[in-house]
């Protein structure tokens, strides 16, 4: 046996006629639809993730900038009202004589110059003695010779020029705060005192509300409100105080800046955004705040809308790719339906092209006895002309009818095997003797071998199991072979040995030839369909490829070791038959000779 | 004078009956059943054959072999080439290398003898020009 390369025949999954296979398609449809989703899933999700994440980020930045312009434009707005007033009070002072200033006419007179220039803004107008004595009033209210000695402000407004109060309820019970100036005339110093209308003052930070919860107010650095906020706040006083106090302290609290801060309102419970900023000289603070939830409620929203929009695509892809995968399947499977028809249709050409062949090289082996049979009647007829009489005529016309009747007969064996052959291709399985088969094979193709030169020997083994297959099927497959290697050794002949033997459960079919050998690169592609290097018309590329799918339907496999050459030996094994080695053989559907 | 044939294939009763009836017919017959067979007759043998009737299809050296063999060995001799239907290309190839036709298999005795006779004339003609060759080339040299 020739050394080699060995080649398992692929298992082909064309020939193999398993594809039908309900999870197969399944299988399919699932990677598929996984793949579907996926590839159109991720694109969605990482747009949806970066976009979303660059949107709130920039929003984000936007709506705190505007928070820190808003209150920090108020926090200016306020500063400069409050300077103003200060500064009209300081021009007064120093215009007017304070002589005249403290009569009641004076005062008042000062008084209604205010109003008509400043509207209901400066409520009332008092001068006071450096006692803390009200000697002057012009107002509303009867607070002519009050003692203000012991007020907060009258005291700071000792070692200030210029003071401006807290808000405060003050002796009247009206909330209202008080700008103060410190004034020294003929060596006695005196305090002018305005009170600012509240209500005026208020509007001004009231009048900043943004969406449900947003709202300014402003604290003093004791926590207490300066301005009326636009909810009931007591709640969260103690933690404004909280705030403030830390606030005013940090770093931030520059002029001019206005500081933010995300924590939880512990009266709300809310996540809440404070934008503070410092006002009246760091005495006051502005603070707005917001509910995190109101003040990205535009984000949040787009961010509901993404999610929602995600979320149907996910659910539009997914059943989308479910029934396109499915459709894709059941196409698929239906193309290896029809494809799997066509393979047999194709393979049938083959058995027909096959048997084709043979017939063309049949036909010519006919040619032969029927051309001795022509002469020898050609020779009767030549015999008679002379007449039967003379000389052993007589016995020389008996000797042709004897050969004409023999060459009739190997005319008639050869039409026979030919028949055998040429009946529709039995795939029937049935039990019988495989050394039977190969003697057969090994006659027929004997005629051939001869003009190849080509020596058949078959060697077969005793007692071998018969094998359960298709005669006619298994008939193809070694005439494939043998053909096969007759025209491996073409021209110059060579040995052909076919060996039968039963190793175990398996019985084995050697065909080896001593031909060209098949070169490695073909090796492993010799049982494909079409594969062929014979040239254009000489052959169908099929034979190898019957025989694989015909091996392969009966359990059995069918591996080739060639050595260009060297020659190829084809390895059939099949399983035995389940009734053991030593029967008679069964003949049926093999040629009777 | 009928021709000296050599009849050479390897179906032993085909080419004993055919030779048969050639020879009732006044042909000089010969027969060989292979190739070497037929080299050998024709190198050795006593009878001078004019026309080779061969067969396409032989074991061991089939026609066209032995064709190129004996034309290369005797030109002069002319070779029918006897095909069955499947090998008519190869007797047509036969019929390049020099063969003079090709008959196929079965074949009437009837365009077998006209086939021969054909070709002995053609080969006859050929001997008359190499011998007229020569006579003038023996008139030159005496010319001379």
């Amino acid at each position: 046996m020739p050394a080699g390369q060995t080649v398992r025949g692929a298992p082909n999954a064309e020939w193999s006629g398993f594809m039908s296979d309900a999870h197969y398609y399944q299988g399919l449809a699932k990677s598929m639809m996984f793949t579907i989703i996926l590839v159109s899933f991720a694109p969605l999700l990482v747009v949806v993730l970066i976009a979303g994440y660059q949107y709130s980020v920039a929003y984000e930045e936007k709506v705190e900038a505007h928070l820190r312009e808003l209150v920090l434009k108020h926090d200016q707005t306020i500063d400069s009202y409050l300077d103003e007033k200060m500064a009209e009070i300081r021009v007064l002072a120093k215009v007017i004589d304070l002589g005249r200033l403290a009569t009641p006419e004076g005062i008042r007179a000062l008084h209604d110059a205010l109003t008509l220039g400043h509207g209901t803004d400066f409520v009332d107008l008092g001068l006071i003695d450096e006692h803390g004595i009200q000697v002057a009033y012009s107002g509303p209210f009867r607070l002519q010779g009050l003692d203000y000695s012991r007020e907060p402000w009258f005291k700071a407004v000792r070692e200030k020029t210029v003071h401006v109060s807290d808000v405060g309820l003050g002796m009247r019970g009206v909330p209202h705060f008080i700008i103060a100036l410190r004034m020294r005339a003929e060596g006695r110093e005196w305090v002018l005192r305005s009170t600012l209308d509240f209500i005026a003052f208020n509007r001004l930070v009231e009048d900043i509300r943004i969406g449900e919860t947003g709202m300014a107010y402003i604290v003093n650095r004791e926590g207490e409100f300066q301005t009326t906020p636009r909810r009931d706040m007591t709640a969260e006083a103690p933690f404004l105080r909280e705030l403030a106090r830390s606030l005013t302290g940090s770093a931030d609290q520059v002029h001019g800046r206005a500081a933010m801060a995300v924590m939880d309102n512990p009266a709300t419970g809310r996540e809440t955004i404070f934008v503070t900023s410092p006002i009246k000289g760091g005495d006051w603070l502005m603070v707005y705040q917001q509910d995190t939830a109101d003040a990205f409620a535009t984000l949040n929203r787009s961010r509901d809308l993404a999610i929602g929009i995600l979320f149907l695509g996910g659910l539009a892809i997914t059943v989308m790719a479910f029934l396109m995968s499915r459709r894709m399947a059941r196409k698929v499977e239906r193309a290896d339906a029809a494809k799997e028809i066509l393979n047999e249709q194709v393979i049938e050409a083959g058995k027909l092209a096959s048997v084709g062949e043979l017939a063309a090289g049949i036909a010519h082996e006919i040619n032969n006895p029927v051309a001795i049979m022509v002469e020898e009647a050609g020779w009767i007829q030549d015999l008679l002309e002379e007449g039967l009489s003379r000389d052993d005529n007589e016995r020389e016309v008996q000797r042709a009818l004897n050969q004409i009747r023999t060459q009739g007969g190997r005319c008639k064996e050869i039409t026979h095997k030919l028949l055998s052959f040429a009946r529709k291709i039995d795939p029937t399985v049935m039990s019988f003797d495989l050394n039977e088969l190969v003697r057969e094979i090994a006659e027929l193709s004997g005629q051939r071998a001869k003009y190849a030169n080509v020596v058949i020997e078959t060697s077969l083994g005793d007692n071998i199991a018969p094998i359960e297959a298709s005669p006619s099927e298994m008939q193809q497959v070694f005439l494939n072979l043998v053909n096969n290697a007759i025209d491996a050794m073409d021209p110059g002949g060579g040995d052909l040995d076919i060996i039968t033997r039963q190793e175990g459960d398996t019985v084995l079919a050697l065909v080896s030839d001593t031909g060209s050998g098949i070169p490695e690169a073909n090796l492993s592609r010799i049982f494909d369909p079409f594969f062929t290097t014979k040239p254009v018309g000489k052959g169908t590329g099929l034979g190898l490829s019957i025989i694989y799918g015909i091996i392969n339907k009966l359990g059995g496999t069918i591996t080739v070791d060639s050595a260009v050459g060297r020659g190829t030996t084809f390895t059939i094994s099949l399983p035995a038959g389940k009734n053991g080695g030593g029967d008679a053989p069964d003949g049926a559907g093999t040629p009777e000779a | 004078m009928p021709a000296r044939v050599l009849l050479v294939d390897d179906e032993k009763g085909f080419v004993d009956t055919m030779a048969k009836r050639l020879e009732n017919r006044g042909y000089t017959v010969g027969v060989a059943y292979d190739g070497p067979q037929a080299l050998d007759a024709l190198d050795k043998g006593d009878i001078f054959f004019d026309v080779v009737v061969l067969d396409v299809k032989m074991p061991g050296m089939d026609g066209n072999e032995a064709l190129k063999r004996i034309k290369a060995a005797h030109p002069l001799v002319e070779v029918i080439m006897l095909t069955g239907h499947a090998t008519v290309e190869s007797a047509i190839e036969g019929m390049k290398s020099g063969a003079f036709d090709y008959l196929m298999k079965p074949c009437d005795l009837e365009s077998l003898t006209a086939k021969i006779g054909e070709a002995q004339g053609r080969k006859e003609a050929h001997e008359n020009k190499i011998l007229e060759a020569r006579a003038r080339h023996i008139v030159l040299r005496r010319g001379d």
